[in-house]
């Protein structure tokens, strides 16, 4: 994939994260901020689908997002041809991981693991 | 018969040696140069080179700010000693080093293999089909507006020291560095130049034109008025579709 197309991901995963950010900070500011990480309230959260769905998508993109840019940081620390290709491979299977994981946790509670 | 008023001062010279090729450690020569107000510190390092120590390395040639050959770091900043007045300076020992970011020959005298590989990889020149001059055909014509678009980037004079004070430059060697990115955006925004799809191409990789954070260093260090940093930022632009 070229730099270029790259960098245009990179942006416009940084703008969707701010605006889905946002998003979610109004939203628990409307729902008592200072009860968010109560048990219940998370669980319920997890279980209101369109909430979910918006977590689901910051994770997407903060991922997305986060891991390229360490991607760059370690590309411009040392250079190399089987460096690059394995900070690259690295950083796409900690984001796939990550990714994973935390769908995993928003899924599963989704559907009624709690 | 009343003497002619004199500025001329003692000015402290530290010259930074060092021979990588013989090794050796680095070490600093300090030199009393004569000064007046008007010397530059090319003059003061030649004054030094010929009263003090004939062995000091330095790169000189027109001693107008056209060559580009005296690039050095000067009180720790990327100036061309032959457009350095010492009397513009503050304080009273001037330091004088090799530009960072390059390799060092001797002395003062830095390698710049590094930046006309990464000048000459990007087509510095104008690539067209109607180059030829046909008689009685007046020749690529260019409206006011259109020399305007690269007209500063083109007074550019491959010092080096846009890429002496770029960060970016210091940590990744591959980096094809704002001077080369530059001369990409005045070939690019040139109506006679054909070559933009070839020339984006080569600085759209992993050290290309993306590793610039815009630190905007070698645009307050260019001698000759350039702004690289502007450069980029538009050739940034046009790559991501704003024309």
């Amino acid at each position: 994939m070229r730099e270029s197309t790259i960098i245009r991901i990179h942006y416009a995963t940084a703008l969707a994260s701010v605006a889905f950010v946002a998003l979610h900070v109004m939203i628990r500011v409307t729902q008592g901020f200072a009860d968010s990480l109560e048990f219940e309230n998370v669980v319920a959260n997890y279980q209101f689908l369109p909430y979910a769905g918006i977590l689901e998508v910051i994770l997407v993109l903060l991922s997305i997002h986060g891991f390229n840019g360490l991607r760059v940081v370690l590309l411009e620390i040392r250079q190399g041809r089987m460096y690059e290709r394995g900070v690259t491979v690295a950083c796409i299977v900690m984001m796939v991981a990550v990714i994973a994981y935390g769908s995993r946790t928003i899924f599963a509670m989704n559907m009624g693991a709690f | 018969m009343a003497g002619v008023p004199s500025s001329k001062t003692t000015t402290r010279l530290k010259i930074k040696r060092s021979n990588p090729a013989a090794g050796g450690a680095e070490s600093y020569s300090e030199f009393d140069v004569d000064t007046e107000a008007w010397t530059t510190v090319l003059d003061a390092i030649l004054a030094a080179k010929n009263y003090g120590d004939h062995s000091v390395g330095v790169r000189y040639s027109c001693r107008q700010a056209t060559c580009g050959s005296c690039g050095m770091m000067i009180n720790g900043k990327p100036r061309l000693a032959c457009f350095t007045k010492i009397s513009e300076l503050d304080g009273g020992t001037v330091t004088v080093e090799p530009m960072k970011n390059f390799p060092i020959v001797r002395d003062l005298v830095v390698g710049f293999d590094r930046l006309f590989r990464s000048h000459h990889r990007i087509k510095p020149y104008i690539i067209s089909d109607e180059a030829d001059i046909e008689e009685g055909v007046r020749e690529n014509r260019q409206t006011p507006e259109e020399l305007e678009k690269y007209i500063q980037f083109a007074g550019c004079i491959k010092c080096g020291l846009c890429n002496s004070a770029c960060p970016t430059m210091a940590t990744d060697s591959q980096f094809a560095g704002p001077q080369s990115l530059a001369q990409v955006y005045r070939y690019v925004a040139d109506t006679r130049d054909k070559g933009k799809d070839e020339r984006l191409k080569i600085i759209d990789d992993s050290h290309g034109i993306w590793r610039c954070h815009y630190a905007g260093s070698c645009s307050k260090v260019c001698p000759k008025g350039v702004d690289p940093a502007m450069g980029i930022q538009l050739l940034k632009g046009h790559m991501l579709g704003f024309r």
